[in-house]
């Protein structure tokens, strides 16, 4: 738990006795389960284009939902009435859904148990609330970026933008388990753009989101050095925009965290979310070949491969004390020394597959992924803060680079995309640097890379010590149906990737 | 469903009248949805939800110009909506400038103004919920395992200003879709599409559908990376012309950022893009795909603005005859442009002369080639072409000699919209269309029709299954 305090404001709603009321709706209803969650979510998007404030929003979502396993299959519902008779009638819903759900599920809802904790708090490790911040100040900061950017000769138009989320959650279930919870998040960015002849082309900041408040932005130990990054994007535009075009074929790449964050998530987190992987998730973003049946025995990347599943790292984005199942937050492996051995679990899956994450009294425990984006959608399994872990005593970036004789450098995070089983991929970055016999050598541009997933963590050579980690992340990752949005970390240092392909992408394009 | 204390419409007028600022919009949306979901042929998830979402927009007038602030959340009651005004009042005052001001829109009244609003509930399954549960037992004993969703959502938008609008707009927005597979996983097809109301969807006609599909699969043909003469589905190509759609912001293209940027400056309307007979255009009024007839906007970008709430809506061509004719506009990109006003509308039509029949009409026709049921996980590469990035799914077939003669594995493909509507030899009639990518959450009022390219770049292939 942070230095902070719950927000006041938050505590005076009548969260308690509304879910209490619906609760022991619930019960007496014949609820087997049911659980209660009442939600405050304040976010704020502020956005400045070529010297002038372009938008500015607020928005704040206030409601609660109750769920429910009766007869053996879910039910949900939500409302927005702050009233006890509204939530005695929401849990009536929700049990009103499950009984029209149970005609269609074969195969009754079971839940992995969870010790009980009754009336417990956490609050996220910030420093400033971003929302006690004047606008004013916040706009103001984005507008000078704008301006300083556009200084650079061939900086013809830059944009910032600065997104702010609070949130804070009441959980309660008919166990006995209490949470109440509050974290911030951010997510501040700029591009510059420009063109050339005939062509033209952009360069964005590669600051990530954070689990951090308005010092993020301030400068100091807990800032990302904007200043620097300011002063070196114009100059990075313009060697962009006269480089040459990226020879396609094979090369070894040494990518910097701020892009390899991305294949992580992309191939790594999503294909060890265990709902995916038993076919949930199938008629929408896909399944995975990261099937249960390879636990142990798949080779997913190198020997140097170690990946971690957490909601624990101090200022990540999945990072919480309890998910929205009243789970405790853990840590735990997905890959050790190459192979796959662990999965992301909620309540639901915990059950399904008890070996995965054995609880106190040996049955199966969730490892605390559950999560909903809105107090009107239902709480499902959601990536953890996944992390590939570096080498003690490991390399540094420079040290990675020498290794190379002919090989790429990416830096920053642009197109993404994988397939339905996460198998083939494809990434673009903010640059790509040109490796010859162990420097670099100049900007290359119209490049992508492209891989299958155990192919390419297979030819992972090395990675690097802790000086070259990073905290990376994404603010809005995509799930399920009805569609949620889930902020989320990933850790990682620079890698050394052996033979991969790179497109270029005008090429592509038939052009 | 039950109804807030307080109509919508009286919430609205209640913050009009509180406001203190100089003027004042006020959108509220109340939004009714009802959804199952379902895997390994059982029902998993489920939820019937209701939100209003208030949206107050304060304008204060100052000598330096006009500034705005607004704020969005959840209020039922004039006590919330109080709140939300005090806090889009004080928003405004403390604001810079808006680069995008200009004179709010005028006295416009919808003539079911008090009208309340529209809902839906789970009830919208009556008739689907059963024909789902024998769809689930005929696939378990037939060896084959179902996947899928259903989402039915009715939001009433209620639009009031201080300068006299008062709009009212109820739109339905439905979507299924249904992923079969053999018990063994060895091959995937897909069915899906938009609703309003689901009188017309049918399980058991889906589960047989994915049933012929999955016999397709019977042979089974490995294809390397290349070009080929691919037919791309209603769906493919509703996904392909939606990301089309989406990246052409006037202000972007005028400042040199986009594909339908001219060299030079300025941007490429009156250059021609497409094919002659294609036409690309929206209409709120379309059948099928009516939707709301006047400008929403909660907060300023390159392609709203707030001060254009309530701008009526009408049909607009963005591509007539194979020329660029118009991109997504507000009045404050179209004074930097010099070119007309014409917003974003929420739905899209491809259209082109002389296509006639169905994807059937365009498998007979095709001697050897390939027919893509879908594509997923679409990305911009290069803004410059508008490459695209994405894999196809769920059913790669093969067709020879004018006939389906088995499934092919999927690919993924680097291909620009803009090139293929230069570059289809075929098209079929056009027709109601769902996309699998940006359908599901962000934009399902679409009609297409299939187009036949005869070298879509598949780039790699993918083993996913």
């Amino acid at each position: 738990m942070g230095d902070r305090a719950l927000d006041p404001t938050f505590i005076s709603l009548p969260f308690r006795s509304l879910g209490d009321a619906a609760l022991t709706q619930a019960g007496e209803l014949g609820a087997t389960h049911a659980d209660f969650r009442f939600e405050r979510v304040r976010y704020q998007e502020l956005t400045a284009r070529d010297g002038a404030l372009q938008g500015a929003s607020d928005r704040e979502d206030v409601g609660f939902a109750v769920r429910v396993v009766h007869g053996g299959a879910w039910g949900f519902a939500s409302g927005v009435v702050l009233s006890v008779e509204e939530a005695v009638r929401v849990a009536e819903t929700a049990v009103a859904v499950a009984r029209v759900a149970a005609e269609m599920t074969s195969r009754p809802v079971e839940l992995a148990a969870e010790p009980i904790h009754d009336d417990v708090t956490w609050v996220s490790a910030y420093e400033i609330d971003p929302f006690e911040v004047a606008v004013r100040d916040k706009t103001a900061l984005l507008v000078d970026w704008t301006e300083r950017l556009r200084a650079g000769a061939a900086v013809e138009h830059a944009s910032a933008y600065l997104l702010q989320v609070r949130e804070n959650k009441y959980y309660a279930d008919l166990a006995g388990t209490r949470t109440t919870q509050q974290r911030v998040r951010l997510q501040p960015g700029f591009e510059a753009m420009g063109s050339g002849p005939d062509t033209f082309d952009s360069m964005a900041s590669i600051a990530p989101p954070v689990g951090r408040g308005w010092e993020y932005l301030t400068g100091g130990a807990n800032s990302w050095d904007w200043d620097a990054e300011l002063a070196e994007v114009p100059e990075l535009l313009a060697e962009k925009l006269h480089a040459p075009s990226v020879e396609a074929g094979s090369y070894d790449l040494v990518i910097h965290p701020s892009n390899l964050w991305l294949t992580i998530h992309e191939s790594i987190g999503h294909a060890t979310e265990l709902d995916r992987a038993l076919g949930y998730e199938a008629s929408y973003a896909g399944t995975s070949f990261a099937t249960p049946d390879h636990l142990g025995t798949l080779r997913y990347g190198s020997p140097v491969m170690h990946v971690a599943g957490d909601r624990t790292v101090e200022h990540g984005l999945a990072t919480i004390g309890y998910d929205d199942e009243g789970v405790a937050a853990q840590a735990w492996d997905i890959v050790r020394d190459g192979v796959l051995v662990g999965y992301q679990l909620d309540r639901s899956m915990g059950a399904v597959h008890p070996e995965l994450n054995p609880g106190p009294d040996g049955s199966g425990r969730s490892n605390g992924c559950a999560y909903a984006d809105s107090p009107g959608h239902i709480p499902i399994q959601r990536m953890a803060n996944v992390s590939l872990q570096p080498a003690p005593g490991g390399p540094s970036t420079e040290e990675l680079i020498g290794r190379v004789e002919r090989g790429l450098y990416i830096v920053g995070d642009k197109s993404w995309s994988i397939d339905m089983q996460r198998f083939n991929f494809q990434f673009t970055g903010q640059r790509f640097y040109r490796i010859v016999d162990g420097e670099l050598a100049g900007q290359v541009r119209d490049a992508a890379y492209q891989a299958t997933t155990t192919e390419f963590w297979g030819s992972m050579e090395a990675v690097g010590g802790p000086q070259t980690w990073m905290l990376g992340g994404a603010f809005n990752c995509g799930k399920a149906q009805p569609g949620q949005v889930a902020a989320v970390s990933h850790g990682c240092p620079t890698a050394l990737f052996r033979d991969v392909r790179i497109l270029n992408t005008v090429e592509e394009a038939g052009h | 469903m039950s109804a807030t204390a307080h109509p919508p419409h009286t919430l609205v007028e209640r913050a009009l009248a509180a406001s203190t600022a100089d003027d004042c919009v006020v959108l509220l949306r109340d939004t009714t949805s009802a959804n199952l979901r379902w895997a390994n042929n059982t029902l998993t998830t489920n939820g019937v939800m209701h939100g209003v979402e208030i949206t107050v927009i304060s304008f204060v007038r100052g000598a330096d110009g006009v500034r705005s602030g607004s704020v969005s959340g959840t209020a039922t009651d004039p006590a919330g909506v109080g709140a939300l005004v005090e806090a889009a009042d004080a928003a405004a005052r403390a604001a810079s400038p808006a680069e995008d001001a200009a004179d709010l829109v005028g006295e416009r009244t919808s003539p079911d103004w008090t009208e309340p609003p529209v809902p839906t509930d789970i009830h919208v399954y009556d008739g689907v919920a059963p024909r789902l549960g024998e769809a689930f037992a005929r696939a378990e004993s037939q060896d084959r395992v179902l996947y899928g969703f259903v989402n039915h959502e009715v939001t009433t938008t209620y639009l009031g200003s201080t300068t006299g609008l008062r709009l009212r707009h109820v739109q339905p927005t439905g979507h299924h879709g249904c992923t079969g597979k053999p018990a063994d996983l060895s091959t995937s097809a897909w069915v899906g599409g938009a609703t309003r109301d689901f009188a017309d969807v049918d399980p058991l006609a889906i589960e047989a559908e994915l049933a012929r599909r999955i016999g397709w699969g019977r042979r089974s043909v490995a294809l390397p990376a290349g070009r080929y003469d691919t037919i791309l589905s209603p769906s493919a190509v509703a996904d392909l012309v939606i990301d089309a759609y989406w990246s052409a912001g006037a202000r972007v293209a005028h400042e040199g950022q986009s594909v339908y940027s001219r060299r030079g400056g300025g941007t490429r309307i009156g250059e021609r893009l497409g094919a002659r007979g294609v036409a690309l255009f929206s209409d709120p009024a379309y059948p099928g795909l009516e939707c709301e007839p006047f400008v929403t906007a909660d907060h300023s970008g390159n392609e709203s603005s707030v001060f254009d709430n309530g701008l009526p809506l009408a049909r607009t061509d963005w591509i007539r005859d194979g020329e660029l004719t118009a991109l997504l506009q507000t009045r404050h990109s179209a004074t930097m442009t010099g070119l007309p006003v014409t917003p974003p509308v929420d739905n899209l039509v491809l259209s082109v002369d002389g296509g006639r029949g169905d994807v059937d009409d365009l498998v007979a026709g095709t001697e050897r080639g390939l027919l893509l049921t879908c594509l997923w996980y679409i990305r911009e590469v290069d803004p410059q072409s508008l490459l695209l990035t994405g894999l196809t799914r769920d059913g790669v077939y093969l067709v020879e000699g004018g006939e389906i003669t088995g499934v092919v594995n999927n690919f993924r493909f680097n291909e620009s919209p803009v090139d293929l509507l230069r570059r289809f030899s075929q098209a079929s009639a056009t027709g109601p269309s769902f996309g699998r990518e940006w359908g599901e959450d962000y934009f399902s009022r679409t009609a297409t029709p299939a187009l036949r390219v005869p070298d879509f770049n598949m780039s790699s292939v993918s083993q996913a299954q």
